[in-house]
């Protein structure tokens, strides 16, 4: 079976959001994703590890990011983990509402679900929230 | 890797060349610092030019969202000029095409100030 999988765990900064980015498109380009893809597959990994870095972890020295990256042909499947307190994505305001189109913040979750063919959220055991991201590449035509 | 801004006066309109990623950190704050500016300097007609910007995410459409209150709460206008595909396509996904007037052309752009 033509599965491949790496793992790696980050401290909770901004820098390690560029290096998961990094390491995210890297495989995504090996897999042949388009480069619009590779752009949509680039912003969801980066909103999701600022969600673990900066509301999962609050930037917390102590507390890891945990990122899986899996190749199967064809399709791209991203685990990221922290260790958080875990959250309701139903408590979430609405940012396509009209009351909230002029908040600062909230939009990260809806551009992943957008750029992604597959997004789920989860509690992570023993403790914080775990994010799926799945993308395929396009067949041609 | 952040975004560059540089701001010219067309008439009484501002406008502001950016250049980059809008990203959160650097990016964000560049943006937000040179919009905050404008506002303080009494700059009322805003024209942000985004040509030559390659990726927003979700915080630099937070600091675009932000400027665009900061600036109409102080009874300004801010409006967008040649945004490619991929920023179009973020401000489809937000919604945000319905909060701002978006130019491809600057001197149409300028003249809608008027």
């Amino acid at each position: 079976v033509d599965t491949r999988t790496e793992e790696h765990t980050y401290d909770s900064t901004l820098e390690s959001v560029d290096a998961a980015e990094a390491v995210v498109l890297k495989e995504a380009q090996d897999l042949g994703f388009h480069e619009d893809d590779q752009h949509k597959i680039g912003i969801s990994i980066r909103e999701c590890m600022v969600n673990a870095v900066v509301h999962g972890n609050r930037y917390n020295s102590r507390k890891k990011v945990h990122l899986k990256v899996t190749c199967r042909p064809g399709t791209l499947e991203v685990l990221v983990a922290d260790e958080g307190e875990h959250f309701d994505i139903s408590q979430l305001p609405d940012p396509l509402a009209d009351e909230n189109l002029l908040r600062h913040s909230g939009r990260g979750i809806l551009l992943m679900q957008a750029f992604m063919d597959e997004f789920q959220i989860r509690p992570r055991q023993p403790k914080g929230t775990e994010v799926r991201l799945v993308k395929r590449v396009a067949k041609a035509g | 890797v952040s975004v560059k801004m540089t701001t010219r006066q067309v008439g009484d309109v501002t406008v502001i060349d950016a250049v980059g990623r809008i990203t959160l950190g650097d990016g964000a704050s560049t943006f937000r610092d040179t919009i905050r500016n404008l506002a303080a300097g009494g700059h009322k007609k805003l024209l942000l030019n985004l040509a030559e910007v390659s990726y927003i995410d979700s915080s630099g459409i937070g600091e675009m969202v932000s400027g665009f209150t900061t600036i109409t709460n102080q009874g300004g206008v801010v409006k967008l000029l040649s945004l490619n595909k991929r920023v179009k396509d973020l401000l489809q996904i937000t919604k945000l095409y319905t909060v701002f007037e978006v130019f491809d052309d600057e001197a149409a752009a300028v003249g809608s100030f008027a």
